[in-house]
């Protein structure tokens, strides 16, 4: 352990001073962030303020260039730290979706359990029938992703998330590419996910579902964490100047 | 078509591996890749014709010791050369193909590199460029009628020797309907390969 820093118990996630940049684009300039267990925590902001570099960054998908990354209280961010291992507790799921479409609902939902956790194939299917049987796909389960909508698609990518058993899930836009009326189902599932206390950080441009599900709303604005807090404060009484504008754009919109 | 069986298995496995090697990331495999590209440069460059020569005449007649002296050893050596260097460009068509948000999905859950590339991008890829590869084949099945300047009769080889026996040509029109006879059904197949693939991926979309 690095000394000096801080080893607060029970906290699932601490990203402290994190920088990124693509070439000479700053995308992160230093984001302090920590999530308690069980807490979900959602970014709102512009496209291109930083929110899924930062998810990919927790997920280590992308090197990053300084700071640092805890998740359950062991640096990633380290020198001679195992990738694969530590991806095994962290979950993603992607705008995109990003199932594998040569392979059936289940063989997505099992490959990593098999491959990444060794577990034996019947106790891998096993999982991943309970877990899609609790996701209402349990008929899907030889489908090949294509054969899906994109609600049900987004569904198994959560599914397939979750077989890993991680401690933290990370959502990237996870419905920015579904039709309007497909959004519902995968937020409810999202619902039930926090009510079980997953901890999660989701990245997301519903204000609606943020102000519902978050315990905390951090609103993010080039490449910082420019003003956070409890929902009720930051969508009805937000403090900082770029924090009202991109609201009352997003109201304008009709999107609240 | 024994020649052509057997370097085709051994085109495949090697053909892909230099691909692989060669989308190896980071400055350490900077020596493997460079390898990789100097061989299939190499290879690529050098006529057919050319590389049966200097493999099947040269090193026979270097006389070292535990080398096999088989011309048909040679010739199906040289052509597995040449192949592997065009084939496993056709493989780094289709790797480099694949979205790299597969490889990320992959690897999020915890695969290594090497797993991420054998379940999910190869397969993938090697569905994709199922009909290139199957042109390369066409072109492997024609070439082998080189490695009879070796002395190894094959079906052309046998024709030739017809031919010179009678003045009657109809041998060389029978070999060229062999060649058509193997090569036209290789292409039916792969279109029903692609064609099961697609049915299965595909059909009964919903949304």
């Amino acid at each position: 352990m690095v000394p000096g820093f801080s080893q607060a118990p029970g906290h699932a996630l601490e990203i402290e001073d994190l920088h990124k940049s693509f070439g000479k684009l700053k995308v992160l300039r230093g984001i302090d962030l920590a999530l308690a267990e069980h807490e979900v925590v959602c970014l709102i902001g512009a496209s291109g303020s930083g929110k899924s570099t930062l998810l990919r960054c927790v997920n280590l998908l992308e090197p990053i260039d300084a700071g640092r990354i805890v998740v359950g209280g062991q640096e990633i961010t380290g020198r001679g730290v195992d990738v694969n291992f530590v991806r095994r507790a962290i979950g993603i799921v992607f705008q995109s979706f990003n199932l594998f479409p040569h392979m059936s609902v289940v063989d997505n939902v099992t490959l990593g359990p098999r491959k990444a956790l060794g577990l034996a194939r019947p106790d891998a299917e096993d999982r991943a029938d309970e877990l899609l049987a609790r996701f209402g796909l349990a008929d899907k389960r030889q489908e090949y992703p294509d054969r899906l909508s994109g609600g049900q698609q987004q569904r198994v990518a959560i599914v397939r998330a979750l077989a890993m058993q991680p401690a933290l899930l990370l959502l990237d836009e996870v419905t920015s590419a579904l039709d309007p009326e497909l959004v519902a189902e995968v937020l409810e599932a999202i619902r039930e996910l926090a009510a079980e206390g997953m901890t999660m950080l989701i990245a997301t441009h519903e204000m609606s579902f943020a102000r519902d599900v978050a315990h905390r709303v951090c609103f993010l604005d080039g490449g910082l964490i420019l003003e956070e807090g409890q929902p009720e404060q930051i969508f009805g009484a937000p403090r900082e100047p770029r924090t009202q504008q991109f609201l009352q754009r997003i109201v304008q919109a009709g999107r609240l | 078509m024994k020649i052509f069986l057997i370097a085709e298995v051994f085109i495949l496995v090697f053909a892909l591996a230099v691909a692989v090697l060669r989308s190896l990331p980071g400055p350490v495999f900077f020596p493997v890749r460079a390898l990789a590209v100097v061989y299939v440069d190499l290879f690529r460059g050098i006529p057919t014709i050319l590389v049966i020569y200097i493999l099947g005449f040269g090193v026979p007649a270097l006389g070292l010791p535990g080398v096999p002296v088989d011309p048909l050893f040679w010739g199906i050596v040289s052509l597995v050369l040449v192949y592997s260097a065009y084939v496993s460009e056709v493989y780094r068509a289709g790797i480099d193909s694949v979205h790299p948000s597969q490889a990320a999905a992959a690897r999020s859950l915890g695969l290594t590199h090497g797993q991420a590339l054998r379940f999910v991008v190869i397969p993938q890829a090697v569905r994709r460029v199922i009909p290139p590869l199957l042109n390369d084949f066409i072109g492997l099945q024609k070439d082998t009628a080189l490695v009879a300047l070796l002395g190894v009769v094959e079906a052309f080889r046998q024709s030739q020797i017809d031919v010179a026996g009678n003045f009657n040509y109809t041998p060389y029109i029978a070999t060229a309907i062999i060649f058509i006879a193997l090569t036209i059904p290789m292409a039916r197949f792969t279109d029903w390969l692609i064609a099961r693939d697609k049915r299965r991926q595909q059909a009964g979309r919903l949304a």
